[in-house]
């Protein structure tokens, strides 16, 4: 295989294709349409299926659908469209039933704006949809990633019967890169014993739903989920470290944050700073053992997102308080630059680390100035 | 003593076998179990059992997979139509049914149900229209007639106020999409039979590829009427009959020379 120039959007499109993809529905957002239009012409050109929505509500509710009919299916969407998702998601979280959703993450809250952003860790990592079940979430940081991500994605949805979403930055969702495509997989022509398929007249009828009226039964259904979670937690960490065999301290960042984050740190490295970075994958299972342990060897984790710290409490409950713990974000669609993080990096090695206070207080102490100076 | 000789008897009237033989949970007197018995009628008459997924609703016929004996999988409120999309073009050569409330179906899933119309969606709806919501207590459904008091109508609905209701069928037989669209009622034996052809000529649009079929059928709600299940039938008769009128409202070319 070759590598070609690819549009994150399609990429990340065709993966799913090559992975086996049955069935997607979707509706246009933006920073997410090319993967809809993309997504329009290649399904039908191989005699799968592609449908537009009405409305996000109706696209991931035609995934469920075809998901409990056993399909391969996902749906991409930006993050007002997750929002409109989230009742889809925990009634797909409750009847068990795999499906991929690709979320290209933009500025918000509310309409915001369609710039890169990643505020939808929150929702999606803690929750969104009501009632207790949790979806994998994994966090590309390339293009690249992504392919290779989302190509791996039906398989790990099956194997759980989980939802996977894959969160990308609306950077990655629509800048173009070098990426190297995965082979075409086969389309699956066996329906799974538990799917609504029709019975054919061979077998007992097969009923999905995520009602559960007595509670005694739907705890018994939660305990499953948390059981099938606890085992998402030890098989599907995935993170990648950069420069930490020596760091003393350590940038955690994830997907473009962590991107921007690798720059500042080998500029760093360059000007003899000891700083790595810890770029979790999987935010959710998220690597606590991970951060748990790096805690022996670090002086202090400086954790850079783009938002206000949704990741960064996630860090102070891993690391347990074991080691100072210091902020960078911006929010709303704005990317900070590898200088700005630079700049953090050498203050921190410079002045050292404050434990008083909260790292997210301290941040937005100076971001007011940061904004006004720019 | 006399002997009855049971040798040459036939079987007329049987349970049908897409309807499992147990007691349901609908109120005495509501009509979801004559609906229910004439939708798995139709699919035994039609061979179709087999090959039959359907998809549940939000309101009292949530459980209705607990009845019908199929594949079925259980819809979040107003969505079916959404979920019966997802499956029938993953399956198009199945048969798929969703069976929705008017509340379901005209309030929360309007969207749903309209689109899949417009699309000419291979599906048969069976909608129930009982110009309340059931399940929750009898409150105010958009099918609830001007006048009518409701438990959050308590007065009685106030057009001014509340709005009027929608007629469901009416509107969605404008839409290109739509291949057999009509009306019928549950009120006695005789609309019950016709209700019956319907229900045969809804999944004959379907078998046949027409696009989207539905059947709105008029319903008691005895419990929530606060009426006993035969001033129901006559509420229904006096009350839904001149705002609902029963009639086809599309029928696909292809269907009017079809009879059963």
């Amino acid at each position: 295989m070759t590598r070609e120039l690819w549009k994150g959007n399609e990429a990340i499109a065709e993966a799913a294709v090559r992975a086996g993809l049955q069935a997607y529905f979707g509706y246009p957002i933006t920073p997410q349409t090319e993967a809809l239009e993309y997504m329009s012409w290649r399904l039908p050109d191989l005699g799968r299926v592609f449908l537009q929505a009405e409305s996000e509500l109706g696209a991931i509710n035609m995934v469920y659908g075809a998901a409990c009919a056993g399909a391969r299916t996902m749906t991409t969407t930006s993050s007002p469209g997750t929002s409109l998702m989230m009742e889809g998601l925990s009634y797909i979280a409750g009847t068990e039933v795999p499906m991929v959703l690709v979320d290209v993450v933009r500025g918000g809250p509310g309409l915001g704006n369609i710039a890169p952003a990643q505020g939808d860790y929150n929702q999606i990592v803690h929750g969104g949809g009501h009632g207790d079940y949790h979806p994998i979430v994994l966090a590309p940081a390339s293009i690249q990633e992504a392919v290779d991500i989302v190509y791996q994605t039906f398989d790990i949805a099956e194997k759980y019967r989980t939802i996977v979403i894959v969160m990308l930055d609306g950077s990655i969702g629509q800048m173009m890169e070098p990426a190297e495509m995965p082979p075409m997989q086969e389309v699956r022509k066996v329906w799974p014993a538990w799917s609504a398929s029709s019975t054919q007249g061979k077998r007992e009828r097969n009923v999905l739903t995520s009602i559960y009226l007595d509670p005694k039964d739907m705890e018994k259904t939660n305990l499953r989920l948390m059981k099938t979670w606890q085992q998402i937690e030890k098989n599907e960490i995935r993170y990648k470290e950069y420069f930490m065999d020596d760091a003393k301290f350590a940038v955690v960042g994830f997907g473009s944050a962590g991107r921007v984050a690798l720059s500042a740190v080998r500029a760093a490295r360059a000007e003899g700073i000891p700083v790595g970075l810890f770029r979790p994958i999987s935010v959710n299972p998220f690597p606590k053992q991970q951060i748990l342990a790096l805690t022996d060897k670090m002086d202090g984790f400086f954790v850079v997102e783009m938002n206000s710290g949704m990741m960064l409490d996630d860090v102070l409950l891993a690391s347990q308080g074991r080691i100072p713990v210091e902020f960078y974000g911006r929010m709303g669609g704005v990317m900070p630059f590898p200088d700005e993080i630079l700049r953090e990096i050498r203050r921190l090695h410079a002045e050292g680390w404050k434990a008083e206070g909260h790292p997210r207080d301290r941040w937005l102490a100076k971001l007011e100035q940061i904004i006004n100076e720019e | 003593m006399a002997t009855t000789n049971f040798e040459n008897m036939q079987v007329i009237y049987q349970h049908p076998e897409s309807l499992l033989d147990k007691n349901t949970h609908y109120c005495p007197g509501c009509t979801h179990g004559v609906a229910h018995r004439l939708v798995a009628e139709v699919l035994d008459e039609m061979n179709l059992r087999d090959k039959t997924i359907g998809v549940a609703s939000v309101g009292c016929s949530v459980f209705a997979y607990n009845y019908f004996d199929f594949d079925f999988v259980e819809a979040p409120h107003g969505r079916a139509p959404a979920m019966a999309t997802g499956v029938k073009r993953v399956h198009p050569d199945k048969i798929v049914l969703t069976y929705q409330g008017d509340g379901d179906l005209i309030s929360i899933g309007t969207g749903e149900i309209t689109h899949a119309a417009a699309r000419g969606e291979n599906i048969t709806v069976i909608f129930i229209n009982n110009a309340n919501y059931g399940m929750t207590g009898g409150q105010m459904a958009p099918t609830t007639l001007p006048g009518q008091k409701t438990t959050s109508s308590p007065k009685g609905r106030d057009v001014e106020q509340a709005g009027y209701p929608i007629r469901t069928s009416e509107m969605l037989a404008t839409l290109d999409g739509a291949g057999y669209i009509v009306r019928r009622s549950l009120h006695d034996p005789k609309h019950i039979r016709q209700a019956k052809k319907a229900i045969r000529m809804a999944f004959e649009t379907q078998v046949r590829g027409l696009g989207f079929s539905m059947v709105e059928l008029l319903s008691t709600c005895p419990t929530n009427w606060h009426l006993s299940p035969v001033e129901a039938t006559h509420w229904l008769e006096e009350n839904m009959l001149p705002f609902y009128p029963l009639d086809d409202f599309k029928v696909h070319p292809a269907l009017k020379n079809l009879n059963f």
